[in-house]
């Protein structure tokens, strides 16, 4: 113990006196949260939209109107002919292309129907996705406002209808936030852990004074844990400051379930990825080694951790590294916790997958860290 | 006994002011060890004596350093035996890091902690306790001088200094042997001179010196010398006797004498 107090001593002192390094801790991390979030939205908005309207009528007007006072659309310019228009997507101008034409409100009150045409720039396939959704949504929300003028009321009341109604649940406004900040706190937690600690090890190994520990008396346990504890402990607390100061004061995400239970997670959670870090370090000479094989892992359990992209939709190989990646089951944990409000019951499953991943990447390094060579 | 008595004698004759007594401290039998092909110590057989000084010399690329891990434990023989301390270098590493110093070539304390927090810390997990921590710490900056620079950072000092401050911590714990790696490396004579005063403290209060070097003058310092060539030992003797021996005037002849026929370069 009393050793463990010692090497205690050295590492916070160490690494509170290391001007370099503490920003890195303590400060990018908080930057990053309130810059990523407002890139991993999924919503798009702003589309730019270029009109070609043949018609110039009443109906058309409504329709245009009604596209651009939506919210999503842009209206980059009108356009004479669909060929001016197309230019517009050429040059980057507009991203979609809506052609009403002549005989617009004509055939639509004589014969009932009338066709439109969407033109979209599918180069940036989810903005195009979406695009091409709301514009038929909006015209087809137009299409029954005009029918509704024309029915009489009474007329087809018993017409039989099939009306979809959605309620969204634990996230009722579908806020993008709610969903993204509490993942992205997870990486941020997830790269300080297990870059630090990796490169603080092979630091020592870097400087020589990794010899001059190994030629004490200092057990293989010890050194492990005089390394974990601080980075454990900080891990905590850029977690607390994340969750309590950023999430909840900038995003004004309040967890739902028990913060006891989201930290109990973190703590084993931190241990485990503390784990990959020291492993890193018991292969890696250089911090530029460990550094490259951190990233490697670190992009992975990003990408594949169902942060972005929701885990069902991957194939089957895909899914398979997902499931055996642990950033995956802590960002499923903290949504469940802070936005569902799931107990311990429902994160059994959970729970004993992250205190085998501890188990099993600690022993790891444990077992390959030597004092010898 | 008949090789201790010797010894004696030829200390003696070396100026050394050993006690009688003498007890093998570290004991090695044809210790090896092997890299692939390349056989870095070859089966080196030799003894040394507590509180003695001993010189363990050789060009670059001998195989001193490779020998002197092996015997604090940092790196496992391929083959062979030996004792240090009376431990077995297989089965009682543990034991042996307990009794041992060891400073390495490259400078290996703390550079981002203060003096007296690196002499805290390294006594600390030597198992020091809080009172002998405090008076073995104020001793060791009276010693060297450095009441002013206790509470800077050690990477604020000069290289001179580094050194004979990681000397200190080596033997702060009083063990039995302390490996010196080249210690003085890069310093101007002065400093050498003075390093060399510390090791003589040590050496009084019984600590046995393992020292490997290049400097010839610093050879002369030592009890015995021992030369390595190619990962053998080619000469074991005072540096008295070997210049005797060899029927030269100084250590550098003796060196050039012995590492002439070396094969390996650096």
């Amino acid at each position: 113990m009393r050793v463990l107090k010692f090497l205690l001593q050295k590492e916070f002192k160490q690494i509170f006196r290391n001007k370099g390094l503490l920003p890195l801790i303590f400060v990018v991390p908080f930057v990053q949260l309130l810059i990523l979030p407002l890139a991993a939205d999924y919503e798009v908005k702003n589309i730019n939209i270029s009109i070609v309207d043949q018609d110039h009528s009443s109906y058309s007007r409504h329709l245009i109107s009604k596209i651009t006072s939506s919210g999503y659309f842009k209206l980059a310019g009108y356009a004479p002919t669909f060929k001016e228009g197309f230019k517009q997507i050429e040059n980057g101008q507009a991203d979609l292309i809506l052609e009403i034409p002549t005989g617009f409100e004509r055939n639509l009150i004589r014969e009932n129907q009338q066709k439109l045409f969407i033109a979209v720039n599918a180069i940036n396939g989810v903005k195009a996705g979406l695009g091409g959704n709301y514009l038929s949504q909006i015209i087809s929300d137009y299409n029954n406002d005009i029918r509704l003028q024309w029915i009489q009321p009474g007329r087809f009341k018993d017409a039989p209808t099939i009306q979809v109604v959605s309620s969204n649940w634990f996230n009722p406004f579908m806020n993008y936030n709610y969903f993204m900040v509490p993942g992205i706190l997870v990486v941020l937690v997830t790269m300080v852990g297990s870059y630090m600690c990796a490169l603080n090890i092979v630091k020592e190994k870097e400087a020589g004074t990794i010899e001059q520990i190994n030629v004490t008396p200092i057990k293989k346990y010890q050194f492990v844990l005089g390394k974990l504890i601080p980075f454990w402990v900080i891990g905590m607390m850029v977690f607390t400051i994340g969750l309590f100061i950023v999430a909840r004061l900038v995003y004004g995400i309040v967890p739902v379930g028990s913060v006891l239970l989201l930290y109990g997670y973190l703590a084993i959670y931190l241990i485990a990825l503390l784990g990959l870090g020291l492993l890193i370090s018991t292969f890696a000479e250089t911090q530029q080694q460990a550094m490259s094989v951190a990233y490697f892992f670190i992009m992975i359990f990003m990408l594949m951790s169902g942060l972005f992209t929701p885990l069902d939709g991957m194939p089957q190989w895909a899914y398979v590294i997902a499931k055996i990646n642990p950033v995956t089951y802590f960002i499923d944990v903290v949504r469940m916790i802070i936005l569902k409000g799931s107990g311990f019951s429902d994160l059994v499953y959970h729970f004993t997958i992250m205190t085998g991943f501890a188990l099993l990447l600690n022993g790891l390094a444990i077992w390959n860290y030597r004092k010898t060579s | 006994m008949e090789l201790n008595k010797d010894n004696n004698k030829s200390l003696s004759n070396a100026g050394s002011q050993l006690s009688v007594e003498r007890e093998v401290v570290i004991k090695t039998d044809k210790l090896t060890k092997r890299f692939g092909d390349f056989i870095a110590t070859n089966q080196i057989t030799f003894e040394v004596y507590s509180g003695e000084i001993f010189g363990f010399l050789g060009a670059n690329g001998a195989g001193k350093t490779t020998a002197m891990k092996m015997l604090c434990g940092l790196s496992k023989p391929s083959s062979g035996n030996a004792t240090i301390a009376g431990f077995d270098i297989y089965r009682q590493t543990e034991q042996i890091k307990r009794h041992i110093g060891y400073m390495s070539q490259k400078f290996s304390l703390y550079e981002d902690l203060t003096i007296v927090e690196n002499i805290q810390f390294f006594g600390g997990i030597y198992g020091l306790s809080d009172q002998q921590l405090k008076t073995k710490s104020n001793e060791l900056i009276e010693t060297l001088g450095l009441q002013k620079e206790a509470n800077k950072l050690v990477n604020s000092l000069p290289l001179g200094w580094k050194q004979k401050l990681a000397f200190s911590v080596a033997v702060l714990h009083e063990p039995r042997i302390v490996f010196l790696d080249e210690p003085t490396g890069g310093v101007d004579p002065i400093t050498r001179r003075q390093f060399w005063d510390l090791i003589y403290q040590a050496a009084d209060k019984g600590i046995t010196i393992f020292v490997t070097t290049h400097y010839m003058d610093e050879a002369e310092y030592c009890n015995r010398i021992s030369m390595m060539v190619d990962g053998e030992i080619k000469a074991l003797d005072t540096p008295a006797d070997l210049k005797q021996k060899y029927a030269v005037s100084s250590m550098d002849e003796v060196f050039y004498e012995l590492a002439r026929g070396a094969k390996r370069n650096e």
